[in-house]
């Protein structure tokens, strides 16, 4: 022994000083995390809030001659400017469709326009000095209040701020989803069971394993100039619907899924199939019966992890023409539609400032379904999750 | 049902077939597809959205794609797949009408709807400046006249142009090049100016600097906006629509000495003024049965009219015999020929 106690315990301090300083620096880097995170939540907090109440006004409606023409007409001179104006042009339309009404008074509570809204929650907004007066005076008289925001969750998108919501776009994201999940979980778990349990170890399926992972890790946005030069230009398929969307995001979605049910496989122990083999299965049987059910909880996690992440996508859908003001809940798989971030993305875009606040509205709700369903993968695991 | 729409139909159906299970029956469209400048689309969409309300028609679907994007799109052919109309912030170009009748696209009626102001602003935390067209057109070109030589843009701060403007940096977000707004300005500034100029032999010179001065700023005019209220020392070229939304934030320069007002581009006196435009595919006028319901309703005088629904926008209303003529035009569907441009 060379070295002496003094030394030994020098170079041990030396050791532990750094050890701690590693402890420290992670540590700062996880705070700083945290911090960000914290505050991107509470500034989507403060904005987004008040997305979820509306302005509305109660108004007497009365049906005469000149509504049936412009309907301005139908309401007092003093707040028709206050009203939005997607009621407003309703009323011909109303009385076009049911001309008993014609002549008839109503008194109901409706939307009002955004400015009066942007007013009452203290934002920049355009009202002129007399029409800030009227707006003090009706809500004074209790005719003019702030309510939770229903048409936020019952309209698509619209031009006036007040009267736009996330429905279509919800909607069009569910039926997008459902594409999604249609094509890329058969293929992607079929693909992964080949791989896994049949396929033999060569060079071709080497060469496969490093194209999927590759393709796990390449910017989306080359999916969607996939999509649109195969499926659009090649097959056809129409531009701006849920089955365009879907199948484009079924194609970022897939490697994800094979990824994870390969894995999933994997982790299920030979001695289960050896027993399988035993008793004399065939292969089929042993993957269908036996192997597939025990890694079913790990492949449901990766599906959902996937169609997470193919949730909060725009850029593939940009080229495929689903970024675009599409205000009405599509009918079909092949009209258009819109989805969730699309709509984030549109509203991001628009000029007028009460749109700032449906912007985070958006974004709260696109995190909370986000939380959900990773959430959901966490609790299926846990709950199936089985150790051997 | 032409032959084209049968076609798409079948391979779309093929396709929903075979990977859904799902079979879709194709018909003609009842919902109209516009694509095209990202000027025009807050007053396209806004027609749209009436037309959706109104009528029984579906909502017609527009996407944003800057005027070049979606005159090409446009212009790949007719049939099903292809947008019906093409919003435009410039006129269409030669080139672009040519490969438009190329590829089959041969009966388009140019409709011209307004015009807007391009206009040059700041935070408005900055005193307003008053700028010549020229001033303008030195601080963006990449190449300048310094006695008598072209060189490469040698300014950094306003104040090297004319010692009487401030001295802060020179730094301009401004629409790329796909941008009808791009387009416009380079017409009305760049080429205007560098006309005049003996440095340039007469001609148009429209190159942009690319040191870092200007910066492109994506199809987005809302983003320079916003960049505008966190970067006070920058400038922003975009649309007067976007001025008319945010009167608090934006402070526009005078250009020439006029203000960016709706009187004044709308009488010519502002000098980046452009009208605004959109293209309407007339071939698919049969399969598309809205299409003329809605150009209807986007030329009648309560949109785009003095006070119409436009104009609370930011939309800048021709002159009464100019809206006329565009409603006559409507009304015939004329046809635009290469020898109109």
């Amino acid at each position: 022994m060379s070295q002496s106690f003094d030394d030994i315990s020098a170079q041990l301090k030396r050791r532990h000083r750094k050890s701690a300083r590693l402890k420290w620096i992670s540590m700062g880097a996880l705070g700083l995390a945290g911090l960000f995170l914290v505050l991107f939540f509470a500034d989507m907090l403060v904005k987004g809030l008040p997305a979820f109440q509306q302005a509305q006004i109660q108004v007497e409606i009365d049906y005469n001659e000149d509504a049936s023409r412009m309907g301005r007409a139908a309401l007092d001179p003093e707040v028709s400017r206050l009203v939005s104006r997607t009621f407003e042009r309703m009323i011909p339309v109303q009385l076009r469709n049911n001309p008993d009404l014609l002549g008839t008074t109503e008194t109901r509570w409706v939307l009002a326009d955004s400015e009066v809204d942007q007013y009452l929650k203290g934002n920049r907004h355009k009202l002129s000095e007399s029409q800030q007066a009227t707006v003090d005076r009706l809500v004074a008289q209790g005719d003019l209040a702030l309510k939770f925001n229903t048409t936020f969750f019952t309209s698509g998108d619209s031009k006036m701020p007040e009267a736009s919501g996330i429905l279509a776009a919800a909607v069009g994201t569910v039926m997008t989803l459902l594409v999604t999940l249609a094509i890329a979980f058969p293929i992607g778990v079929m693909t992964a069971v080949y791989l896994e349990e049949f396929a033999p170890d060569n060079r071709l399926t080497q060469i496969i394993e490093i194209n999927i992972n590759n393709l796990a890790a390449i910017p989306s946005i080359l999916f969607g100039l996939l999509g649109l030069a195969i499926f659009i230009n090649f097959f056809g398929v129409p531009r701006s619907t849920p089955l365009i969307g879907g199948m484009t995001l079924a194609l970022m979605t897939l490697p994800v899924i094979i990824i994870a049910t390969r894995t999933a496989l994997r982790s299920v122990p030979d001695s289960i199939r050896h027993a399988a083999f035993g008793v004399g299965c065939s292969r089929w049987q042993v993957v269908r019966d036996h192997v597939l059910p025990l890694a079913m909880p790990g492949i449901m996690t990766g599906s959902i992890i996937g169609l997470a992440q193919a949730m909060g996508e725009t850029a593939p859908l940009i080229i495929v023409g689903m970024v675009a003001f599409i205000p009405d809940v599509s009918p079909s798989f092949t009209e258009a539609a819109t989805v969730l971030p699309a709509q984030i993305f549109t509203w991001a875009g628009e000029p007028e400032k009460a749109f700032v606040e449906k912007t985070a509205g958006g974004i709260l709700v696109l995190l909370a379904i986000l939380i959900f369903l990773n959430a959901t993968a966490v609790m299926l695991r846990k709950k199936f999750e089985r150790r051997w | 049902m032409n032959r084209i729409l049968k076609h798409r139909a079948f391979k779309t159906t093929v396709i929903a077939a075979t990977v859904m299970g799902v079979v879709g029956v194709a018909q003609a469209r009842d919902q109209i597809r516009i694509v095209g400048s990202s000027t025009v689309y807050p007053f396209a969409s806004y027609v749209t959205e009436e037309f959706g309300a109104v009528t029984d028609y579906p909502t017609p679907v527009i996407e944003s794609t800057g005027s070049g994007g979606g005159i090409r799109l446009f212009c790949n052919g007719v049939g099903e797949g292809t947008p019906d109309i093409s919003n435009a912030s410039r006129r269409i170009k030669l080139t672009e009408l040519e490969r438009c009748q190329e590829n089959g696209v041969t009966d388009v009626t140019e409709v011209k709807i307004g015009s807007d102001g391009i206009v040059f602003a700041q935070s408005s935390q900055n005193e307003a400046l008053d700028l010549t067209l020229e001033q303008l057109f030195l601080a963006v070109a990449a190449q300048v006249p310094v006695d008598g030589e072209l060189v490469d843009n040698p300014y950094e701060e306003w104040s090297d142009i004319d010692s009487a403007l401030p001295d802060r940096e020179i730094s301009i977000y401004g629409p790329p090049s796909t941008s009808g707004t791009r387009d416009a300005f380079e017409e009305l500034v760049m080429e205007s100016v560098s006309e005049e100029m003996e440095a340039y032999g007469g001609e148009g010179y429209t190159e942009i600097r690319a040191d870092g001065a200007y910066i492109d700023a994506g199809e987005n005019d809302n983003l320079i906006v916003q960049r505008l209220t966190e970067d006070t020392d920058a400038f922003g070229i975009f649309g007067y629509s976007f001025l008319v939304e945010n009167p608090n934030a934006l402070v526009a320069s005078s250009i020439d000495g006029v203000e960016p007002e709706a009187e004044a581009i709308s009488a010519g006196d502002y000098p980046i003024a452009r009208s605004l435009f959109f293209y309407v595919k007339n071939q698919h006028a049969e399969d598309v049965p809205p299409l003329y319901d809605y150009v209807d309703m986007f030329v009648s005088e309560t949109m785009i009219g003095e006070g119409g629904y436009l104009t609370d926008l930011g939309l800048i209303p021709l002159p009464e015999a100019e809206r006329e003529q565009t409603r006559e035009k409507v009304a015939e569907r004329a046809q635009l020929q290469v020898s109109d441009l």
